[in-house]
């Protein structure tokens, strides 16, 4: 944690901006800020609280946040072990998993459901066998809702700290090492607290991507409402009859991501990224 | 810098221009059609071109609630087919259509099941079995609020496991066998071939969807579109694809 301390005294030092760069920076902000100005102007501000005062909404809340924090607990528990395992260990084809592992980034959400159902459906590859041996059917249940979930934001996660496991100064594992460490204890006390950082600016781009999942989530778990219908869900089909319920629902999920973001950079990220500066 | 950033934005106007082809001339109209008439709509292109040479048909397809909102917005678009009348309503009532809007055919619901129907599904009774897993339109989408009309026919109580966001979406579940049945459009069936079977739904607890079209430009090729969609030779290709007469 005293590693975060230096950084904190460079955060109020100002830089002089080339004056090009600083233009283009502006375009970019405004690039991302007009379409939310865009979506407030539109707002139909008399209606919110009715709105948001429906059982339905609420009940969709809920759910998302339940899923989502349950997938990136998970993207947390595999995804660090792959990293370290990624950014660590040389093996053959190295590259070849790592593409894989991130291969759902790129692969369009709705295509990722329809993989997984071909694997982890009901008559899936693997998923006939959790049907048959467990009676496991995650199709259309919360957990098929936390699988899509964690197949699309583990990624963020594994990135994140494996270039942080990458770029860290790999001497101070070795002289725990030295003092006698186990490579457990060295791994849960010097290895994760140095990637810390890191670890949660991963979990929270994890966490955000969980939150706003839609594609993968519709295709493989369905849509029903307490059990597998997300705020993104409910937003979607609100918009087919009724898109001041849809607004009033967007509003409301940017709303929690960005208390969660700006509360969470504050605690943590500023630190993270004075430190790594 | 300074060279580059000019570079890439003059890089990036260019593969935008490049991207925009058509040139809006009067031999090329834009079709937004319901989802459902994908198959239907593609052959009656292909038969409207043959006799119209020169012209040019461009076809999105989507859920008629989605098409009326991007119509009302104001997307470059001159002929909207819905398969509902309440989308229909809401484009007329935005004062976008440009003539009256005009019965082209009918479709009605039906149950979708595994190709030969191994779990013995015989009528919408059956459809709240427990060892079934069911889906069905959302309330949202027409074809949802034609099936929970159709539960309310049959005086039947149902909970599905899953409101699907369009009807397409409930054929792909029964067709990779993840649900055992879904209610969908009769032509839905049709179109999926061997991939599934249908049990028909009695007409005394079935419904009729009517299919409105509509200019919303004062394109030639628009009008004669739909003269061709409501002409023997386009509702000869209705009736195969499954659909009924207006």
């Amino acid at each position: 944690m005293t590693s975060l301390q230096p950084g904190r005294r460079t955060r109020g030092r100002r830089q002089p901006l080339p004056a090009p760069v600083f233009a283009l920076a502006m375009v970019a902000i405004a690039f991302f800020a007009l379409p939310f100005v865009g979506l407030l102007w539109r707002a139909p501000w008399g209606s919110m609280l009715d709105v948001l005062g429906q059982q339905s909404v609420r009940t969709a809340l809920w759910l998302s946040l339940r899923t989502s924090i349950a997938a990136t607990l998970l993207a947390v528990v595999f995804g660090v072990p792959l990293a370290w395992l990624l950014a660590r260990v040389p093996f053959p084809g190295r590259s070849a998993v790592r593409a894989l592992c991130l291969l759902s980034m790129v692969l369009p959400p709705v295509v990722g459901g329809v993989a997984l159902f071909f694997s982890f459906g009901r008559r899936g590859l693997f998923g006939q066998y959790l049907d048959q041996w467990f009676g496991i059917r995650l199709p259309f249940t919360m957990w098929g809702v936390v699988v899509a979930q964690t197949f699309v934001s583990m990624p963020f996660l594994v990135i994140t700290v494996e270039a942080a496991l990458r770029q860290m100064d790999r001497r101070y594992e070795d002289a725990a090492r030295t003092l006698g460490g186990s490579r457990w204890y060295v791994f849960r006390r010097v290895t994760v607290p140095a990637v810390q950082p890191a670890l949660i600016a991963g979990a929270v781009l994890a966490w955000a991507r969980a939150l706003g999942e839609f594609g993968a989530t519709i295709t493989f778990a369905g849509n029903f409402p307490g059990t597998t219908q997300t705020l993104p869900l409910a937003t979607y089909l609100a918009l087919e009859t009724d898109p001041d319920e849809a607004l009033v629902i967007s509003l409301l999920m940017i709303a929690v991501s960005f208390a969660v973001l700006i509360g969470l950079r504050d605690r943590w990220l500023g630190g993270a990224r004075a430190a790594s500066a | 810098m300074a060279r580059f950033v000019p570079t890439v934005l003059a890089g990036s106007l260019l593969v935008v221009a490049c991207g925009r082809a058509t040139d809006p001339s009067a031999h090329s109209a834009t079709v937004f059609a319901a989802a459902s008439l994908t198959d239907a709509f593609t052959e009656l292109g292909d038969a409207f071109l043959v006799e119209q040479p020169g012209a040019d048909l461009t076809f999105s397809f989507a859920s008629s609630a989605d098409l009326a909102r991007q119509v009302v917005e104001g997307a470059p678009v001159d002929v909207f087919a819905s398969a509902d009348l309440t989308n229909m309503a809401k484009v007329v009532d935005a004062g976008s259509a440009s003539s009256d809007p005009r019965s082209f055919a009918t479709n009605r619901a039906e149950i979708v099941v595994a190709p030969g129907n191994p779990l013995d599904i015989t009528g919408v009774d059956d459809l709240t079995r427990d060892d079934l897993v069911v889906v069905v339109c959302a309330p949202e989408v027409p074809c949802g609020t034609y099936a929970s009309e159709v539960f309310d026919n049959a005086g039947v109580e149902f909970t599905p496991a899953s409101y699907e966001a369009n009807v397409k979406a409930v054929v792909t579940k029964v067709t990779l066998g993840e649900a055992d049945a879904g209610i969908v459009y009769a032509t839905d069936v049709l179109a999926a071939g061997n991939a599934v079977s249908g049990v028909e739904i009695p007409s005394d607890v079935n419904v009729v969807a009517e299919y409105p079209i509509v200019a919303v430009s004062d394109n030639d090729i628009a009008q004669a579109f739909i003269d061709f969609v409501t002409g023997a030779a386009g509702q000869r290709i209705l009736a195969a694809n499954g659909f009924g007469a207006p």
